[in-house]
């Protein structure tokens, strides 16, 4: 009887009551954004095909036509639009991931040694991090691009026709041998995953006889000696049994005008994956230098008083505790380098941005969906970048007991 | 950049409602001058001087559109635009005409809402190789790194004609054309492939002119000209007869020199190209006068020519199929009567 009343009471003054009327105000606002979005879409179509502009996704399957540089998959003039999307996406992925690797590396790199004792390493590490963070990054990728890899010399000027090479930097890129795997090569893939398969077992059991008898296992040299040495044992006894090398060397041949064969990398790959990492390794170094200085130096004191030298102190102690402090920065710099690879399009590298909202834009004029479809990918793989990320610092975050 | 081009160009789609609605000259009446997209700088076509004057036979086109309408051929504002914005900024309406280079095809005539009102040039691809190459041909030039612009006919052209004659080729693709050079300049590829008139004028900015050659073969039709938006049939007929009363005043002798006398000719063509009987200017909403002002104030089609790309200029082009019917080309105007 009391509930009834009360919920009587409520009913009455149900637009008065902030929680219905907070309710009430987002449903209103979903509805104006809905509303908007609707008449945005609907009043484009109708000026579209008023105009007898071309709409819908149909392209995606005709023939592009037009020839792509580099393509990791196979790629022809015959192939559809589809076919090059996929290339450009590539591409660009293959380019933000080796630019995300060297950026990390340099940046840790640099930022260790901006915080060396040794005079000299510190400062060679400050002007380079005051350097290339300073410069804006177009201005780098013609850097690379003109200045350093353009006044290489032709193939032509410095090899003769009918000559095999090993490795060659001229300005049509660096070519190298290419490995072509024959018979009995999977052996050595199999001998490669059963020594990682032990090495982490091997880790396992090391680390849990450490916790209970407090001896300790060399399982770095360990490790390394038997993912090295179990797969080239392996090539020995395939080579043995079948009587040859299970891998040869595809080597490039200069025919006519260039290099054929082997495995050629594109002058324009190469400018973008140094301008992009050596620019971000910049922030990433500064990032890292934060980060370890924002561990206390009373961590290090207590590190070397159990008897710890400098190098484990680094890893096991400073390290894992600066990183709860440089992953969320960190993650922003590989966003920035993911959607930064789009100034691709001022080099020629085939990138999502120069292929795909470039020429297919170019030669289809369906302007709207491609810069859709362009933006929808960048979208999606910053927020792939972030939720792995994310999950990461989750997993590495101070466990509170 | 050009992204914001686009972008910015796609909120004018989404949004302006009323602009198929208006008539485009009553929006160049109301504004009093024509928003013309032209390249980005291409001697011959449409480049801008250390003044920021624009020349060449694109411009001259607005510029006689310009004459056309208000008896004034400077009443233009000259949008520079890529290839890859040129449709976009004309479906738009950040442009009235686009006279660009453009090459006349039938998906962009048909699927773009666009329209191309006739042919200012009569162009070809071709290539241009260092001439210590030694290549003669260009079926010669199998295994050839190719230099040439991102989402033109051109790149379409190449592929095509490679693949045709099974050769291999690697092809290198940059958004501007100056980028192209300066890659071609400095040995980035092998051959440099636009259209030959492109080459010809491309060739004077390369740091040795002389060490370069223009293969004989020519693997493309590119009939290069001005383009509308579909749906503003007036606007069209205006851009296409400003061409046609150029081409008709070169084939009735008519020139910027003596269109003064030829007022008085008794030539019935000349008469109702000079507005002087017959109505045609009336037909397209402009005054009767609106040839004559052409004339005078740009010139006929072979002064442009001859101004522009002919042979006394750097890019020495002869008029080859560029001449008038008459004189053994394909330059044909329909009859202005």
């Amino acid at each position: 009887m009391a509930l009834k009343a009360e919920a009587n009471k409520a009913a009455g003054s149900v637009l008065y009551d902030p929680r219905y009327r907070s309710i009430f105000y987002q449903v209103a606002a979903l509805a104006l954004v809905v509303w908007v979005g609707w008449f945005l879409t609907d009043n484009t179509l109708t000026n579209m095909e008023q105009r007898g502009i071309q709409s819908g996704f149909d392209f995606l399957n005709t023939t592009a036509g037009f020839g792509i540089i580099q393509s990791l998959i196979p790629y022809s003039e015959t192939s559809t639009y589809g076919r090059a999307f996929l290339v450009s996406l590539i591409n660009t992925i293959l380019v933000a991931g080796v630019g995300v690797l060297l950026a990390t590396v340099i940046g840790f790199v640099v930022g260790v040694a901006r915080l060396s004792h040794n005079w000299l390493i510190s400062k060679l590490a400050t002007v380079y991090i005051e350097t290339f963070r300073n410069i804006p990054l177009l201005l780098q990728i013609f850097f690379w691009y003109h200045a350093v890899l353009k006044p290489l010399p032709a193939p032509r000027a410095i090899l003769e026709r009918g000559e095999v090479v090993t490795f060659s930097l001229n300005n049509r890129g660096l070519y190298l041998p290419r490995p072509v795997f024959d018979t009995g090569f999977d052996i050595i893939l199999i001998a490669l995953a059963v020594a990682i398969a032990g090495t982490i077992f091997l880790s396992k059991w090391a680390s849990k006889r450490q916790m209970a008898t407090g001896a300790q296992f060399p399982i770095f040299r360990t490790g390394l000696a038997i993912i090295v040495g179990l797969p080239l044992i392996a090539f020995g006894l395939v080579a043995l049994v079948e009587g040859g090398s299970p891998m040869h060397f595809d080597y490039p041949v200069m025919r006519g005008f260039q290099l054929s064969g082997g495995m050629p990398i594109i002058p324009e790959f190469i400018a973008l994956v140094l301008a992009l990492s050596v620019y971000t390794a910049a922030f990433i170094a500064e990032i890292v230098r934060a980060g370890i200085e924002s561990v206390s130096h009373g961590q290090t004191e207590a590190a070397h008083a159990l008897g710890l030298r400098n190098g484990p102190t680094l890893r096991l102690i400073i390290i894992p505790q600066a990183l709860r402090v440089i992953i969320p920065p960190l993650t922003s710099q590989y966003l920035n380098l993911t959607k930064n690879s789009s100034l691709a399009t001022a080099i020629a590298y085939p990138d999502l941005v120069s292929v795909f909202a470039g020429t297919t834009l170019n030669q289809t004029g369906q302007a709207l969906e491609i810069i859709m479809i362009t933006m929808a990918v960048y979208l999606s793989l910053s927020l792939m970048t972030s939720t792995f990320m994310n999950w990461y610092n989750a997993k590495i975050a101070l466990v509170e007991r | 950049m050009k992204f914001k081009t686009l972008l910015a160009a796609g909120a004018a789609i989404a949004m302006g409602s009323t602009m198929a609605s208006a008539s485009t000259l009553d929006d160049v009446k109301a504004a009093g001058q024509i928003k013309c997209g032209v390249s980005q700088g291409l001697p011959g076509f449409s480049n801008p001087d250390d003044q920021g004057n624009w020349t060449g036979i694109d411009v001259d086109v607005c510029r006689a559109v310009s004459a056309a309408i208000f008896g004034d051929p400077d009443k233009v504002e000259y949008k520079p635009l890529s290839a890859k914005t040129r449709f976009t900024a004309l479906q738009s309406g950040e442009i009235d005409v686009l006279s660009r280079n453009t090459t006349w095809t039938a998906t962009r005539d048909n699927s773009l809402g666009l329209d191309f009102t006739g042919v200012t040039y009569y162009d070809g691809q071709g290539f241009m190789v260092r001439k210590d190459l030694g290549v003669k041909s260009a079926t010669e030039l199998s295994g050839a790194a190719v230099c040439t612009n991102t989402g033109t006919t051109t790149e379409l052209n190449v592929a095509d004609y490679f693949r045709a004659h099974g050769m291999d080729y690697t092809v290198v693709a940059f958004e501007k054309a100056d980028e192209v050079v300066a890659a071609y300049d400095s040995g980035r590829c092998d051959v440099y492939t636009t259209d030959r008139s492109g080459l010809a004028a491309q060739r004077v900015k390369l740091s040795e002119p002389d060490a370069h050659v223009v293969l004989p073969e020519i693997i493309s039709k590119e009939p290069l000209g001005p383009v509308v938006r579909e749906g503003d049939n007036n606007w069209g007929d205006i851009v296409r007869w400003s061409l046609n009363a150029m081409i008709d005043a070169e084939e009735l002798g008519v020139t910027s020199e003596n269109v003064d006398q030829m007022k008085g000719s008794d030539n019935p063509g000349i008469k109702r190209l000079l507005g002087t009987e017959g109505d045609l200017g009336g037909q397209l909403g402009l005054s009767s006068d609106w040839a004559y002002n052409i004339i005078k104030k740009v010139g006929n089609y072979s002064e442009i020519y001859e101004r522009n790309v002919g042979p006394n200029t750097p890019l020495k082009l002869e008029r080859g199929v560029n001449a008038l019917w008459t004189k053994g080309g394909i330059l044909y105007a329909p009859p202005l009567r």
